[in-house]
């Protein structure tokens, strides 16, 4: 009983519990949907399709996870992606119309350059939370909407594609029977993991979270700390750029990166990491991402029409949001006690 | 004493200037709002001298085109007063034209047909719903502890989603009455044109908005309720321990901006007569950057509902720049964003200067 109780309150448990319900969902009604074989030298199935496709934002949510631990959201992500893609396929085409036009940049400098550009978006954010003391909602608000018109123009307002199919490799290339994206994905959770939980760098984010100016004091350079997480975040924005438009060779400006925000939002708090700051949850997260794409596959593969998709991503939202509540917590553990405890006078 | 006597030889008119923006620091925000919307206006009216841009038109349009924006400011005003977030007002003001738009449909396309029902009793639905969401979304922050980001974006889901639910395309609303409302205007000539024939239309939208406003300024000012959102938003936990009711205020403002989102969406409805899910989409946060310009504070306490007009006029008017100086469209959005931050950084320096200057 013990272990048990041990187990259900980590907090990686709920999360957990919700994904494998919904796997086992699927097996119960469908076997063949969580398929997973290995043909033609790459895995294929349905697991596998839910892994890879949970990828993008994954990695959205893992530098969400930590801005939202600082006590901040960042609502640029979405445009970031889609500045990064456009910049990344412009670097590409090297600022020629016909679609077969590339440059003779290495892809290396291409790669390297977009993520400089993402770092650069990152620092901006941070720097107008942590010095100007903007709120994070409408400093993150406003470069969401700069980046986003920055798009349009670098894209022209068009859909801009490329026809330079070792640019796809990045994404779509083979390692090991898994596409790369899904490899670079847990490379980017393991590099954060590491650098959050096996140095003090988590503590100092936990602890700028919980209270800015009391770390301060206690000797963290507070203002570092957020404009880095912030870097971070935009930068795997920019990383899901480079995929997204490696993934499919196109940047559309009205498209690319919509409403990801919202999605990478979603898969922090359903990991269990709170909204106010303080204590987060890598692996939660990416569990909730990995939850979203389930559901969403789910949903497409049963045929449900696009129209309840949205009502029972509420739903579903709200169900494990009250599960995960300390009233519901303190509800059931009320029930479950003893009626011979006496209360402590 | 003796630091008073020092500083009178200096500069004592700067000091009193400081002093006085530190007594009235919470209204500061919302007057500077203001003030820049003269400003840019008198700015807008010099670079398009030609065009016409200071007129009774331009001015008033900036009320006409969007009275739902400005409805739904209001609501969205006492709610972060109150601390906290709204991300749904687009979709239950979207579902709320919907709601108006079938229920009075008498058939729609080839197979579908709606409910058939009287314009008053869609439109009491619509707004019965969105209150009712409105609610439901206050019990889920106030009891289950929900972050209000969390539970008004699964609102936000809910609503738009039950939208698609009850139909996938939009449907006109044909209703006389409702139309003749949404046709009505007061018209009056614009003096200040060049155009002999320009008139100013001023339709029922800015009316309703007008007595939401009275009522609302009224209800922050003069009562009880008003004063609890103000506590709850300035200090929750003070606010607990001084007895307020914490957990009725907290419901009663979402409950009440599920209200102002159906009445935007019935507002949008009557000038644009029809409901559909496409509606209003992202409208939340515009609606978010007007009343954080008007000067209401993110984090709560502060803020008024005419100061939100103020911001909703301001976004307004950076949206006519645009249009007015024909800017392609990524370059507009850059010049909202860039104004956007603008006025907030000269926000944030008067209130620097205000609590710099704080009396002791």
């Amino acid at each position: 009983m013990r272990i048990l109780k041990k187990i259900t309150s980590t907090r990686i448990f709920p999360p957990l519990l919700v994904l494998f319900l919904i796997l086992l969902f699927n097996l119960i009604v469908q076997p063949g949907f969580l398929s997973l074989e290995f043909r033609d030298g790459r895995f294929v199935g349905g697991l596998m399709l839910i892994l890879n496709r949970s990828i993008p934002i994954m990695l959205l949510a893992v530098g969400m996870t930590l801005v939202i631990a600082t006590g901040g959201v960042d609502l640029s992500v979405g445009s970031v992606v889609a500045v990064s893609a456009a910049v990344a396929i412009s670097l590409i085409r090297g600022g020629d119309l016909a679609p077969t036009a590339y440059t003779a940049m290495p892809l290396v400098f291409v790669v390297l350059i977009t993520m400089l550009v993402g770092i650069a978006l990152g620092l901006w954010n941070g720097f107008l939370i942590s010095k100007l003391n903007m709120p994070p909602v409408v400093a993150t608000l406003v470069l969401m909407v700069a980046a986003r018109g920055l798009t349009q123009i670098i894209t022209q307002e068009r859909s801009l594609t490329t026809g330079h199919t070792p640019f796809g490799e990045i994404a779509n290339g083979i390692t090991l029977g898994v596409p790369n994206q899904f490899w670079i994905g847990v490379g980017i959770f393991l590099l954060v993991w590491f650098f959050t939980r096996r140095t003090a760098l988590g503590l100092f984010i936990e602890s700028v979270g919980a209270n800015k100016s009391a770390s301060t004091h206690a000797g963290i350079r507070s203002n570092v700390v957020l404009m880095a997480v912030y870097a971070v975040s935009a930068l795997c924005a920019a990383i899901v750029g480079i995929l997204s438009a490696s993934s499919v060779l196109v940047v559309e400006p009205m498209n690319t990166g919509l409403d990801m925000e919202l999605s990478a939002i979603v898969a922090v708090v359903l990991g269990g990491t709170r909204m106010n700051g303080g204590k987060f949850n890598l692996g939660g997260s990416c569990i909730g991402a990995i939850i979203l794409q389930a559901l969403h596959q789910t949903m497409t593969f049963y045929g449900v029409p696009v129209q309840f998709s949205l009502v029972i991503q509420a739903i579903v939202i709200v169900v494990i949001i009250i599960i995960q509540s300390a009233t519901t917590r303190n509800f059931i553990s009320s029930l479950f006690k003893s009626k011979k405890e006496v209360p402590a006078s | 004493m003796s630091q008073e006597t020092t500083t009178i030889q200096t500069t004592p008119k700067k000091k009193t200037f400081s002093k006085f923006i530190a007594r009235h620091v919470k209204i500061i925000p919302s007057i500077t709002t203001l003030i820049l919307f003269i400003i840019a206006y008198i700015i807008g009216g010099i670079l398009f001298s030609d065009i016409g841009f200071v007129t009774f038109r331009t001015f008033f349009s900036l009320f006409t085109d969007s009275p739902f924006l400005f409805i739904s400011a209001v609501g969205m005003t006492l709610v972060i007063i109150s601390g906290g977030i709204d991300l749904s007002v687009g979709s239950v003001a979207a579902l709320s034209t919907m709601i108006i738009a079938y229920g009075t449909a008498i058939e729609h396309g080839p197979d579908l047909v709606g409910m058939g029902w009287p314009i008053g009793i869609s439109i009491f639905l619509a707004l019965a719903v969105g209150t009712l969401l409105g609610f439901a979304m206050g019990v889920l922050i106030q009891v289950f502890k929900v972050e209000p980001f969390i539970a008004t974006l699964a609102g936000m889901f809910f609503a738009r989603g039950m939208t698609f639910v009850i139909s996938i395309d939009s449907i006109p609303i044909r209703d006389e009455w409702f139309t003749a409302l949404g046709r009505w205007r007061i018209q009056f000539r614009d003096v200040l044109s060049t155009n002999p024939n320009s008139m100013v239309n001023i339709t029922i939208g800015v009316f309703i908005f007008l007595a939401l406003l009275v009522f609302v300024a009224i209800l922050m000012r003069s009562t009880k309720l008003g004063r609890n959102i103000y506590a709850l938003g300035g200090n929750e936990q003070s606010a607990q321990l001084m007895g307020l009711p914490v957990r009725s205020t907290r419901i009663f403002v979402y409950t009440f901006n599920g209200f102002c989102s159906a009445l935007a969406g019935l507002v949008f409805a009557l000038s644009l007569g029809s409901g559909f899910g496409r509606h209003l989409i992202g409208m939340e946060l515009d609606v978010i950057a007007a009343v954080v310009i008007g000067g209401t504070l993110l984090t709560g306490g502060m803020g008024y509902p005419l100061g939100s007009m103020f911001g909703v006029m301001t976004t307004g008017l950076i949206g006519k720049f645009v249009t007015f100086g024909n800017m392609l469209s990524g370059y507009a959005r850059i010049a909202t964003a860039a104004l956007l931050f603008l006025f907030i950084v000269l926000q944030r320096i008067i209130i620097i200067i205000a609590d710099k200057n704080k009396e002791a």
